[in-house]
Parts: C-alpha cells; sequence; structure tokens
C-alpha cells in the first residue's frame, strides 16, 4: 500500500483504524473536537489524541440531550458517543472552544460514562500577558490532571519528544500543502482532505512515517502550474468533514489550493518552540497563531489574514464554508465578506448540516461560482 | 379600560411608574450624553458595571434595549435587517436586532446612544465577544474584553487570579479612556450600594416563595431592568427598597398577583419577551402562577462569593460563577434550591434559540427535575426577540396539556 492509500484508508474508516491501534497496542485514545487540544501534552502521556468530525449517520440518540438548534458536529459527536460507536475513547479532552462545546462537555460528562473527561479552559482572549500567564497554568494543570486521570508520568524529556514530532508532522503537512498549492494536478484535492483527516486521529508516530514517505514521493513531481487556467479555490470556515466538497470544486474547473479551516492550515501552522519550558512553548503557539473565531484576537485579524492569502496564493475565489448554527463564524462572515468585495474577490457562503447535504445541489452552486470566476 | 376594575387595580404592582421614570430619565440623559460631556459605554448584562459608576460613566446595554426592541415586537424587522446585512438568522436576536438598529437608528428608542468604548465581559456567553467585535468595528471605537473562565467542575486560583488582573486592566483601560484616576474609596462605595441593591432585589424575588405569591416571574422580568443597568447606585437601592416594601404590603394585606393562585410555577431561561403579558395570562387562566424564575436571580445569586470590604477582587469569582458560565450539575443545584423555596408544582423551560449556553442542556435539566422530584415540566420551544420562531397554536395546546398533567 503507498502512503497516500495508507493515509486514505485510516481517514476512511478513523474509528476501525481507533481500534486496531488500542487491540494492538492497548494504547489509551482520547478524543477531541477542537484545534486548542494541547495534542502535544496528551501524546508525551502515552495516549493518542483522536479528532472527532461528528457523525454521517442519523441522529436519534442525541435528540434527547441537544436542540436541533445546536450544529451537527456537536449532535453528531454525541451521536456516536450514545450509541457506542466511540467506545475506543477513554475520555475527551474539552478545551472550552464556543458555547456549544462548551456544554456538550457537560452532557458528554454525565451521560457517556466514559471513564476520564478533561475540561482545559482556556482564556478565550489570547492578547495580554495575563492571558499568557492564565494559558501556561491551565496547561500545567492539564498535564497533572492527566498524570492523574491515566495513571502515568509525563517528563519533560517525553513533552521535548512530542513537540518534536509534531513539529515534524506541521512541517511536513506544510510541505504538503505547498506543493498541492503549486501542483494542484499533481495530488487530488480530496487527498488533502484525506491527508488532514489521517493526520488527526492516526499514531502520530506512524503518521510521521507516512508523511515522511509521501513527501519524498512528491518533491520530486514538483513543478509549478501557478498559471494553468484553472481556478484557485481558498476555502475558510470552521471544520470541514466533506471530501466532496473539494471533489465537486474540481468537478467543476476549481482547485482548493489553501484553507482557513481549522481542519486545516490552522491545525498546523506555527511550530511549538524545542527549547526552554515546553508547556511555556505550547502555550506561546496558541497565542501567534491564527485564530479560530472563538477567540479573540484584534478586531479584523481575521480579514487581514484572508487577503494576504488571497495574494500570496493568487486565489480566484474564497469559500466560506460554515456548519449551520455556528456562531462564531456567523458573526464573522460579513466583515470578511466585505473585505474580500473590497478586494474584489468573489465569494460563496455554504452553511451545511452534515445530515442534510444534497450533492446536486452542492455541485450547482459550485459550478455557478467558478463560471462567475 | 382596565384601570377601572378595583379588583384589578388593587394587584397592580404601584411602583411600576417609578420605575417607568427612572428607566426614561436614564434613557434620556444616556442620549444626551453628549451634550453633557459624559462618556458612554456599552457593557454586557453580566458584565461589571460598577467600576464604570465610580468613574462616571453612563453605562449603556444592547441587551436591555434587545429586551425592549422584543417587548416593542419590532424584533423581526430588525433582525430581517441584520441577515440582509449577512449575519445568519441562527445567530442572537438580541444581537441580531441591535444591528439592525445601529444601521438604521430605529426601534422603540431609535437607536442607542453611540458608545465612546466598549466593555465586554463573556461569563454569559461566547456571543457577546463576537457581537461587541462588531460594534467595536463599526463604531470604531475600542473593547475592554473581560475573560471570565467558565466552571465545569472547579475555579482554580489561576482562574480567579487571571480575572483578577483582569479588573485592574480594565480600570487602567477605563483610567485611559477617561484620562483621570480612579477614586478607589468611590469605587468601594459603590461596591457596597451594588451590595444591598442586589440584597434588596434579592429579597423582592424571595417575596415569591410566600403563598399567594405577591409578585410573578412576568414582574420580575420587567423589574430587573434597575438591577442590570444602574447597579451600584443610591438611585437603584432606593428603588428595591420601595419594592420591597411594597412586597412586604402585599403579603400584610394578603393581594396575589395571581388572582384564586393554585398552582405554583418555576420559569427557566430569559422572558419570551413579545409574548409575556399571553403568556402571563395564559398561566393565570389556569390558576398558575410563574412564582420564581432562574434569570431574574441569577444576578444576585452570585451573593454569597461577594466580600464587601474586598469588592474588587471578590467580584472576580462572583461574575465568573453566574448562573450560565457553570456546568449542568452546578445549576441543577441552584434548580433544586429555587424548586424546594418556591415550593413548585411544576417548572416552564423556555428553550430558547438565541441562547445556547442557557438552553442547551435544559432536556438534561428537565430529566432530573422529573426523576428527583417527579414534577411536571414544559419545554416551550421559541425565541426571546424573533417571533419567526413563535407558534402561538403549538405552545398554547403544549402548556394547556401541560396544566391538565399538573391538576390531575
Amino acid at each position: 500500500m503507498s502512503s497516500l492509500e495508507k493515509l486514505r484508508s485510516v481517514a476512511r474508516r478513523p474509528y476501525d483504524y481507533a481500534k486496531s491501534v488500542q487491540s494492538s497496542e492497548s494504547k489509551p485514545i482520547l478524543g477531541f473536537f477542537c484545534s486548542y487540544t494541547p495534542e502535544e501534552i496528551i501524546t508525551a502521556a502515552g495516549a493518542m489524541p483522536f479528532r472527532l468530525f461528528g457523525t454521517r449517520e442519523d441522529i436519534s440518540k442525541a435528540d434527547a440531550h441537544l436542540q436541533s438548534y445546536c450544529c451537527s458536529l456537536v449532535r453528531g459527536g454525541l451521536e456516536d458517543a450514545l450509541t457506542g460507536r466511540l467506545d475506543f475513547l477513554r475520555g475527551v479532552v474539552f478545551p472550552h472552544t464556543c458555547d456549544s462545546i462548551q456544554r456538550l462537555s457537560d452532557i458528554w460528562r454525565l451521560n457517556t460514562g466514559m471513564s476520564v473527561h478533561f475540561d482545559v479552559v482556556l482564556p478565550v482572549k489570547l492578547t495580554t500577558e495575563s492571558a499568557r500567564s492564565y494559558m501556561i497554568a491551565t496547561l500545567n494543570s492539564f498535564r497533572s490532571e492527566l498524570e492523574q486521570g491515566l495513571g502515568v508520568t509525563i517528563s519533560d524529556d517525553a513533552l521535548y519528544e512530542a513537540i518534536h514530532t509534531y513539529n515534524r508532522i506541521r512541517e511536513l503537512l506544510g510541505n504538503i500543502y505547498a506543493f498541492r498549492s503549486r501542483n494542484p494536478s499533481q495530488l487530488a484535492a480530496s487527498d488533502i482532505y484525506y491527508i488532514m483527516k489521517a493526520a488527526m486521529v492516526m499514531d502520530r508516530s506512524a503518521l510521521v512515517e507516512q508523511l515522511d514517505l509521501l513527501w519524498t514521493e512528491l518533491r520530486d513531481k514538483a513543478g509549478d502550474e501557478q498559471d494553468s487556467g484553472r481556478k484557485r479555490v481558498l476555502l475558510t470556515g470552521g471544520i470541514c468533514t466533506l471530501p466532496d466538497v473539494y471533489t465537486l470544486i474540481e468537478d467543476a474547473g476549481g482547485d482548493v489550493v489553501w484553507d482557513d479551516l481549522c481542519t486545516g492550515t490552522r491545525y498546523f501552522e506555527g511550530k511549538v518552540r524545542e527549547d526552554g519550558d515546553p508547556i511555556e512553548a505550547i502555550a506561546d503557539r496558541y497565542l501567534t497563531r491564527m485564530v479560530c473565531p472563538a477567540k479573540h484576537m484584534g478586531m479584523t485579524i481575521r480579514g487581514e489574514h484572508l487577503i494576504r492569502l488571497v495574494r500570496e496564493k493568487q486565489i480566484d475565489g474564497v469559500v466560506f464554508l460554515f456548519l449551520k448554527f455556528c456562531e462564531p463564524q456567523g458573526f464573522d462572515y460579513p466583515y470578511l465578506k466585505d473585505f474580500m468585495d473590497r478586494s474584489g474577490i468573489p465569494t460563496l457562503l455554504l452553511e451545511v448540516e452534515e445530515q442534510m447535504l444534497s450533492e446536486g445541489q452542492l455541485r450547482t452552486r459550485f459550478e455557478t461560482f467558478i463560471d462567475m470566476l | 379600560m382596565s384601570g377601572t376594575d378595583p379588583e384589578k387595580e388593587k394587584r397592580k404592582i404601584k411602583s411600576v411608574q417609578k420605575m417607568k421614570e427612572i428607566m426614561t430619565n436614564y434613557y434620556i440623559e444616556a442620549k444626551g450624553a453628549a451634550d453633557t460631556g459624559k462618556k458612554v459605554a456599552w457593557i454586557t448584562s453580566g458584565g461589571p458595571v460598577e467600576p464604570l459608576i465610580a468613574m462616571d460613566v453612563i453605562p449603556v446595554y444592547p441587551e436591555n434595549h434587545g429586551a425592549m426592541i422584543g417587548a416593542s415586537k419590532m424584533g423581526v424587522e430588525l433582525c430581517e435587517k441584520a441577515e440582509e446585512m449577512g449575519y445568519p438568522r441562527e445567530l442572537c436576536s438580541y444581537a441580531r436586532s441591535d444591528i439592525g438598529c445601529s444601521v438604521t437608528n430605529g426601534g422603540p428608542i431609535g437607536g442607542l446612544p453611540k458608545p465612546d468604548f466598549l466593555v465586554c465581559c463573556n461569563n454569559i456567553c461566547g456571543t457577546v465577544m463576537k457581537w461587541y467585535e462588531v460594534a467595536s468595528r463599526y463604531y470604531g471605537v475600542p473593547l475592554f474584553m473581560l475573560d471570565t473562565p467558565f466552571t465545569h467542575r472547579k475555579f482554580p486560583p489561576a482562574a480567579k487570579q487571571y480575572v483578577i488582573d483582569q479588573i485592574y486592566e480594565y480600570i487602567e483601560f477605563l483610567e485611559t479612556q477617561c484620562g483621570r484616576k480612579m477614586d478607589y474609596d468611590r469605587m468601594q462605595e459603590v461596591g457596597r450600594l451594588s451590595v444591598e441593591g442586589l440584597r434588596l432585589w434579592q429579597e423582592v424575588l424571595d417575596s415569591g416563595a410566600h403563598k399567594p405569591a405577591p409578585i410573578t416571574a412576568f414582574d420580575a422580568f420587567f423589574h430587573l431592568a434597575l438591577i442590570v443597568t444602574l447597579r451600584g447606585t443610591q438611585e437603584t437601592v432606593d428603588y428595591y427598597r420601595q419594592l420591597r416594601d411594597e412586597m412586604k404590603e402585599r403579603i400584610e394585606q394578603g393581594i396575589a398577583m395571581v388572582p384564586n393562585e393554585k398552582y405554583r410555577l418555576l420559569w427557566d431561561n430569559l422572558p419570551v419577551w413579545y409574548r409575556t403579558k399571553w403568556l402571563s395570562e395564559k398561566f393565570a387562566a389556569h390558576g398558575a402562577c410563574l412564582v420564581g424564575d432562574t434569570y431574574t436571580s441569577a444576578w444576585s445569586g452570585v451573593l454569597p462569593l461577594i466580600d464587601e470590604d474586598n469588592f474588587l477582587e471578590s467580584m472576580s469569582q462572583a461574575y465568573s460563577q453566574v448562573y450560565i458560565n457553570v456546568s449542568l450539575d452546578i445549576m441543577i443545584n441552584t434548580l433544586r434550591r429555587m424548586i424546594e423555596k418556591y415550593d413548585v408544582d411544576g417548572v416552564v423551560m423556555h428553550s430558547n434559540r438565541s441562547c445556547k449556553p442557557y438552553s442547551l442542556g435544559q432536556y438534561d435539566l428537565q430529566r432530573m427535575v422529573m426523576e428527583e422530584y417527579g414534577l411536571p415540566t414544559l419545554m416551550l420551544e421559541a425565541d426571546m426577540v424573533d417571533e419567526r420562531s413563535f407558534s402561538e397554536s403549538q405552545i398554547e395546546t403544549r402548556i394547556d396539556a401541560f396544566m391538565e398533567t399538573i391538576k390531575s
């Protein structure tokens, strides 16, 4: 199996993959929903962080706990937990995120019966020295809670090693993104989706091996097709759980060449310092990487970031991809769109609910959008 | 005129007039701030207003404005305006209607006075942070964010220190904005008045525990305005003392708000502002009185955490642990105390599309109430301001069915 095939197969059946890791290595697996989850600490504790993406199954059990006006990620995650599909998890780590995830944490703790549960209430404001101190203190107490919960000791050496592994993952993902941005025809856009998804669920050492292999293969194919005439599209939003989005845009004559997604660049951008106090180093990455709209870091920082990306990556059009009911994204949309309008960049807004997607509708909307570019 | 019915006249709360007067003067002063040279700050309903009062800044509450918009039934039109601007319909209707108002100067009072700066405390939701970022960009004014960590199972010393640090950062921010130093003696006095006002307000709410109740949750929704907006002033203390005394008198004279009160209910979540009268009459027709609620007691609920002699620092924990900035297991404890104190026959929960931190988890609370107390519960799906999410016939049927269960 080639590295790409291996990554795709993990991404297509992440729960099966997790179960196989669990049975062969008896490694504790901890779920998470948010890119502010300090995965380095989890990995240093000998556990495997496993990103949760909601569900493609129908929602039934979660309806007894959550109203219909909360996003499909929150409802879908709970559904999979209540139906036992996540029984391979020892527990979940909740780093606050947003109002809905905050309540999901309570509902999860009170109803799923998982043996451990961690709330890492990070600061929402990321601009001050006091927020930094609080973030460091919170990460430190997460480190001790994790030690207690899993019955392990997390040494500084293990933290340095985990940080090194993650930095390597970030570097490789960044290389692959940059490659794909210049050579869209050499790597299917949906493969970017599969690579990212696999990166968030795989055993991270195994992941580094596969990404290394993949990058070695790709590196030799590098050319530059930025002027191929196909339209260059950027995706922005929260999570993307839909490989179809990439494929449909590709079919319509566009290439997704970059993104500002929490399951995309926000996941891998920014390195953690490999010297000094490891926890402080982890905190400093969160304080400097591009924010999720549920965090506070300047009034127009996301808009300026988008403009910069559009220029750097020679973007022809921007697709806003939000989960329906996502408030942090919804509040930012008008100003971000305004920034794009003023720069003459066409945009398309898609609010999706995982259980309610019509491929035909999506196809038409993408075709119209790409034609317009 | 209903005023001609002496029975009805007797039941009316007399202090209402005084309240209207104070609020009218308050808005006149706020809207005329440009002429008096006073600064205007927009602040969230759960935010610490006391330092603003101590600095002579006029606090203005977009959420109170949202409630007024809802009560005036002007919500839909203003929400739609915001939706035209690109704000999704799924966003909080206080935020949407207020944003709609900012650009049209419409609504019941022709829009709010423009802010000189903004103070946002996220102890009530993450929504306000996004809303205030919008306001900060729109008006081009600075925003102070007070970040109050949520309590799931604990509120660690580091969280407390973080909020204390921010309170001093907040004061520094105010000193910069106002161009003068904080008078800490004045601050201490404002803190004392705030605590006194909260105590009196809690006494007013406690009077609902009397049978029959001299006040209902629907009245509390109205009388709440001062504890939100002008907490920490002598005027507020005086007003709530008057209202508290009126409640005492009503109890002495046996005046009930709902004639022939037979069933006592508890309300959870924000009001359905455009239907308070309708709902109140609907329940009263069944002899049911909403004697208490989780919403109006949220401000005074943290009184035990406040140390009057160290107001500034103790308020850090108090503001961080308000009713909806804590986990469901802590919320259920509050509900338990209220169910017992008010001796209720059932709980009415407003599942409010606009307020996720308040509403998500209500199904679990509902189950706990039913299992522990065997009390009937009613879940009303609606929205606090956006009438498009209110189905009268459906809600009427559900209320009738719920009341039948209680009566049986």
